[in-house]
């Protein structure tokens, strides 16, 4: 497959291993935060921890949209959706997120009219073939995906459809990594960059983690070759005392990131004075709302919305390990009272979640530890 | 729904529920058919439902996958079909043409497999419920000579078999729901297996010690059922599983694992290794066997688990599946 197997190429694999292991100074215990959920789960997938040396920790970090919203947010959604005639449409990760009532699935085994939708433009077509019927469309994902929701709202006035709103979920990337600095218990010597949220802001808005924060900062694509091609830009830079932003996602991101989409954006969308984050507490300017020339298709401008705040179960660690303070199977619920069939928070079963990537791929292995695998 | 889906929520309610109050013995091993003696004849009997949506797919339709189903559940457990019954449930309003097309597929499917079909029944219910059709389908076999299917006997060392390509039904069914925006040159791999399992008999039947069509969840699920089953662990090589580019393009963009894929026209078999060579042999010689090939070993760890090695050195577990494969979003 072209832009996959060019990147998992063993040689090329071994290559940047070995260079790793070169760079890495074998009396410095290095603590490197990949802040996107999709990174979490490459690294897994792909058993990359296995090839790096044991002095170079991973730290997962926030960048999971579904895991860091919350389970309120999800409950006001499914309350507006339990109204007669309304479809609930939302991206197949949102599907198993527990609200207090249920997730959406079991919403949909109760029989709430729920879709599993590829795009927000898949949900407007739902409106479009369904005029009797309201569309709600459960936005979620930081700028990543933010614009073609700015696009589908803007399609729907374009074509005047009235039965088709927006809960809008999407969330900024800058304020969650400005988080982590700001906690006290983080102590961190580089960021391994978000990829896709990339494509669309660009590098510049990291300029202030290299130049305030003096952390390197490697933007960073999902093969394994990317990943470790990263991980030698990083030590490069710290073995040379140097704190910059680097691209080396260069074949997807542009430097000065999409201004088409980021556009489309400031025209639907304007920032939320505050928002609450799962994990981070309330975070000002950190989550967009959709301006009041799109009132008619902002679910919460159209309907009442309950707003209730819910905390997650008090034994339950979400937080901490949104933060990367602790790993996953740190936290007290982790394999027992929380698994991917019976999850307390979204961390375990969003494809971006880091508890999820852990229980998927690691932790039987942690129970029979240090499997040597020789390959035939 | 979790509990059709064939991973982790239909096994809790298989043995939690169905095992301890309906069969004689509820510490059993999970089977794909039930083993009887009957004045001395050793038989195999096995049912199967089929709920799929659409009814017809590139590779073949409701019909066919309600006799090939059947047939390899027999065949995998050492048996060779002899006859089916079969039960239609009708949405009120289906079509004529649509059920004779089914009815067709059936017969046709069945000349092709060499069995019979020799009884059924058919309801109807209200617009609205069964989806067009259900259809299932009972199947009662005789036990082949030469091969005795026990998890318990799989050891440390051991060959894991796979018959051909992984991932090609479930991702036809995917595509041919219309929901996506793409398509590929897919078809289902609907088929009896019944020749490659003969086959794997006459040239290393004693040395076979287990069998298994990974149908809904996938080879990962069948893995980690006989994983939990014989307390060892099923090491995978991950560039030896054999999958279609498209299959793997497939999943790679809905973010989906192969493993987790259903299949219609494929088996696992896990086989001594002083065998393994001569098995693999007599399946690639064997008709559409050629897609057959040796994916891995059982070895003491990790005890109950999967484990699948990559490309370069690193490992990864694969669990059974949870709910239905859910696409990604980023």
């Amino acid at each position: 497959m072209r832009f996959v197997d060019e990147f998992r190429q063993p040689e090329l694999i071994s290559k940047a291993a070995e260079e790793i292991r070169r760079l890495a100074d074998p009396g410095r215990h290095y603590r490197m935060m990949e802040v996107c959920g999709g990174h979490t789960h490459a690294i897994y997938r792909f058993g990359l921890k296995d090839v790096l040396p044991s002095n170079l920790e991973l730290i997962h970090g926030p960048g999971c949209p579904v895991c860091v919203l919350p389970m309120g947010r999800i409950d006001d959604g499914l309350a507006v959706a339990r109204q007669p005639d309304v479809i609930f449409a939302a991206f197949g990760d949102m599907m198993r997120v527990p609200g207090t009532q249920g997730s959406p699935l079991e919403h949909k085994a109760r029989g709430m009219d729920v879709r599993i939708v590829y795009s927000p433009a898949d949900a407007l077509k739902l409106a479009r073939t369904n005029p009797d019927k309201h569309v709600l469309f459960f936005a979620i994902g930081f700028e990543t995906t933010a614009p073609s929701t700015a696009l589908t709202i803007l399609r729907a006035k374009a074509e005047g459809i009235k039965n088709f709103s927006v809960f809008c979920n999407h969330v900024t990337i800058i304020p969650a990594i400005r988080a982590i600095l700001d906690s006290p218990d983080m102590r961190l010597d580089a960021f391994i960059g978000p990829g896709h949220v990339s494509t669309v802001i660009g590098c510049r808005p990291y300029e202030w983690i290299a130049q305030n924060e003096r952390k390197p900062i490697v933007v960073c694509g999902f093969e394994p070759v990317d990943l470790l091609q990263s991980i030698v830009m990083l030590l490069r830079q710290l073995k040379a005392g140097e704190a910059k932003v680097e691209n080396q996602y260069k074949r997807v991101v542009p430097w000065e990131g999409n201004r088409a989409a980021l556009r489309a954006m400031s025209e639907v969308f304007q920032l939320r004075s505050y928002f609450e984050w799962r994990g981070l507490g309330f975070i000002s300017q950190s989550a967009l709302r959709i301006r009041d020339e799109y009132a008619e298709w902002d679910t919460e401008q159209r309907f009442s919305v309950p707003g209730v705040r819910v905390t997650d179960p008090k034994a339950a660690q979400c937080g901490e390990v949104l933060k990367g303070v602790l790993k996953p199977h740190q936290c007290k619920l982790f394999g027992q009272e929380c698994t991917p069939e019976h999850p307390i928070g979204a961390l375990m079963v969003s494809s971006e979640g880091s508890c999820a990537a852990y229980y998927n791929y690691e932790h039987r292995k942690m129970a029979t530890a240090n499997i040597l695998i020789q390959t035939a | 729904m979790a509990h059709g889906a064939g991973g982790q929520a239909s096994r809790r309610l298989i043995e939690g529920l169905f095992a301890p109050l309906l069969f004689h013995s509820s510490t059993e091993p999970l089977t794909d058919a039930a083993h009887l003696e009957i004045n001395g004849a050793r038989l195999a009997i096995t049912t199967d439902s089929f709920v799929v949506k659409p009814l017809r797919f590139p590779g073949g339709s409701i019909g066919e996958l309600a006799v090939n189903g059947t047939v390899n559940d027999l065949a995998v457990s050492g048996a060779k079909a002899e006859a089916l019954v079969v039960t239609y449930v009708l949405e009120a309003g289906l079509r004529t043409e649509v059920l004779e097309a089914e009815v067709r597929a059936m017969a046709e499917a069945a000349r092709g497999a060499g069995v019979r079909i020799v009884g059924g029944d058919t309801k109807v219910v209200e617009h609205g419920k069964a989806d067009s059709m259900y259809v299932t389908t009972t199947g009662v076999g005789r036990l082949l000579k030469g091969v005795a299917i026990d998890p318990a006997s799989v050891r440390p060392g051991d060959k894991i078999l796979v018959s051909g390509a992984l991932g090609d039904h479930g991702i036809t069914i995917l595509l041919a729901r219309g929901e996506l925006d793409f398509e590929a040159d897919l078809a289902s791999d609907t088929r009896s297996v019944l020749p490659l399992v003969e086959a794997l008999i006459g040239a290393a039947g004693p040395g076979i010690r287990w069998m298994r069509d990974p149908t809904r969840g996938g080879a990962a699920t069948s893995l980690n059922e006989l994983a939990r089953d014989c307390g060892l662990g099923m090491v995978l090589l991950e560039d030896q599983v054999p999958v279609r580019d498209a299959v793997r393009g497939a999943c790679e963009l809905l973010g989906l694992d192969p493993l987790h894929i259903a299949n219609e026209g494929q088996f696992l078999a896990v086989v001594a290794p002083e065998y393994a060579d001569v098995a693999l042999n007599a399946m690639n010689l064997a008709p559409g066997g050629d897609g057959a090939k040796i994916i891995g070993e059982v070895r003491e760890q990790p005890a109950g688990s999967v484990l699948v090695s990559t490309l370069y050195g690193g490992s990864r577990i694969v669990d059974m599946l949870v709910g239905d494969p859910l696409p990604r979003i980023c």
